[in-house]
Formats: C-alpha cells, sequence, structure tokens
C-alpha cells in the first residue's frame, strides 16, 4: 500500500534540520539501514539548501514544498520551489560548480545527491521555479549476519 | 546545533564540532574557525569531527575555505573521525586529495609531529 505525506516551511536556514528529519522519520518504517537513512537525509539536506540559497535568495518569505510517498520498499521525494530557476541545469550539475563561491559553496549539491540516491530529476524553469525528485530503495537491503 | 572547541598547540589548531553541519550553522563555524586561525596564528588545522554525525555539502564549502586560508601559509589541513556518511562526502568532492585523513586526533598530531622533525 502507498504511503505518502507532505510539507511546507519557510525558506528558513534552520528549517533544514527540520525537514531532513522529518523526511527521515517518514522513511523509518521500512526499517533502512543507518547509512541509507545517513544518505536520505543527506539528499533532502542538499536539495532543501538549494531551494533556500538558490532558489529563494535566501528570502524567508519562499516557501519550500516536499511531498514523499513510500511504495515497494522505495521512497520517493520531490522537492520544490517557485524560486528563480537554474538557468542551465546540466551546469548546474557538473561537480564544483557554483554561482554563490563568495558564499563558500563547495558546488557539490548535485553530485551529492546523484550518488546517495538512486535515481534523481531535475526540472527547472526561470519562471516557476524548480521540481527536484529523487526515489531511493531502502527496504530489503539488510544483509543479515548469521 | 553546532557546539564548538578550539585548542591551540603552537602552530596546530584543532577544531572539535559535535552537532550537525547544515548551511545554517556553516557561517558560525566559518567565522569562529578563521578568528581561531587568525589568533593563534595557525599553520596547520585539524578537524575532530568525531562528534558530528551529519554533515552536507555546506560543511565541505567551510573546511575547503579553512583550507584555502592555512595553505596560503604553506601550512595542512588533517581531518580526524569521520564516520561513513562524512567519509563519502569527503570522497566524492576529492578533499582527500588536498587534506590529510587520520583515524584520531593524536594520530593526527603524531603525523604532523613526524612531519616536522623530517623536514628539521
Amino acid at each position: 500500500m502507498q504511503n505518502a505525506m507532505t510539507i511546507s516551511f519557510n525558506a528558513l536556514g534552520e528549517n533544514e534540520a527540520f525537514s531532513r528529519v522529518a523526511v527521515a522519520s517518514f522513511a523509518a518504517k521500512l526499517n533502512p539501514t543507518v547509512d541509507d537513512l545517513a544518505e536520505l537525509k543527506t539528499a533532502v539536506s542538499e536539495a532543501v539548501t538549494n531551494a533556500i540559497i538558490h532558489g529563494y535568495d535566501s528570502n524567508p518569505a519562499g516557501i519550500v514544498y516536499i511531498s514523499a510517498s513510500i511504495e515497494d520498499g522505495e521512497i520517493d521525494v520531490v522537492i520544490r520551489d517557485e524560486g528563480r530557476g537554474i538557468r542551465n541545469i546540466e551546469e548546474a550539475k557538473e561537480p564544483l560548480f557554483t554561482t554563490k563561491p563568495e558564499m563558500e559553496r563547495a558546488g557539490m549539491g548535485f553530485t551529492i545527491m546523484e550518488h546517495f540516491t538512486d535515481k534523481l530529476e531535475i526540472e527547472s524553469s526561470t519562471s516557476s521555479g524548480t521540481i527536484v525528485r529523487f526515489k531511493k530503495r531502502l527496504a530489503g537491503k539488510r544483509v543479515n549476519c548469521v | 546545533m553546532v557546539t564548538m572547541k578550539a585548542e591551540a598547540q603552537g602552530k596546530v589548531l584543532i577544531i572539535r564540532l559535535t552537532g550537525e553541519l547544515d548551511h545554517y550553522y556553516s557561517e558560525q563555524v566559518k567565522e569562529f574557525t578563521e578568528q581561531q586561525i587568525d589568533q593563534h596564528q595557525t599553520q596547520h588545522l585539524i578537524w575532530n569531527l568525531s562528534g558530528l554525525p551529519f554533515m552536507d555539502s555546506s560543511g565541505l564549502g567551510v573546511i575547503l575555505g579553512r583550507y584555502r586560508q592555512v595553505n596560503e601559509m604553506g601550512g595542512s589541513v588533517t581531518v580526524c573521525g569521520l564516520n561513513t556518511q562524512v567519509k563519502r562526502l569527503f570522497q566524492l568532492s576529492g578533499l582527500f586529495k588536498i587534506m590529510y585523513v587520520t583515524q584520531t586526533e593524536q594520530e593526527a598530531l603524531d603525523r604532523l609531529e613526524e612531519s616536522s622533525c623530517r623536514t628539521q
């Protein structure tokens, strides 16, 4: 059976921890490994940070939307903003690429999301904002030690 | 929340972080560490991350920024006490190519001691 949840919150840095913990708590019923849960939290944190500092340019009036659903041991997470959008997605995905070097951004957000999830999709437009969607299998990966 | 502690031993500065290091806390860590480096005229920086269960790329940005700061003075950066998730972030970003990594703070100090003996 499918199970789904949605949350939305202001684009404030202090909400980053809340958002990744909320998604991780929702995913916990799949009994994931500690490493998988850490990877999920990291991917959420990267996408939410991008929405706040790039999408909304750190304007707290912006709203970040997260929806997540679980089906057949897999979590599907959609993180959306209505901010300025990404001009060139392929360029943004390049490791070490950043538009904000003055903020000491590492330019690793999308690289980390790609490595820490099973499937990553990015849709963006400069008129309507950015949607990051990723899937990650969490159940049935535990190795039973005999 | 992140707590930060600094300990200077001559030209070596140890920064111990506990908590979750994300974008929200990265500015505080940056300011604190920058100020400690200036105050102690640090050459070699050791990050003890054994109390850090979570970090994202914002943390990588701060650590890379401080690498640039001490590297300009001919210094080095060592990271120790990384958990699996944090270690993967370092691997993905290639930071292990420019920084030293040890299991413990003592090993980091011993390595610096040995390398300074070799150059004397």
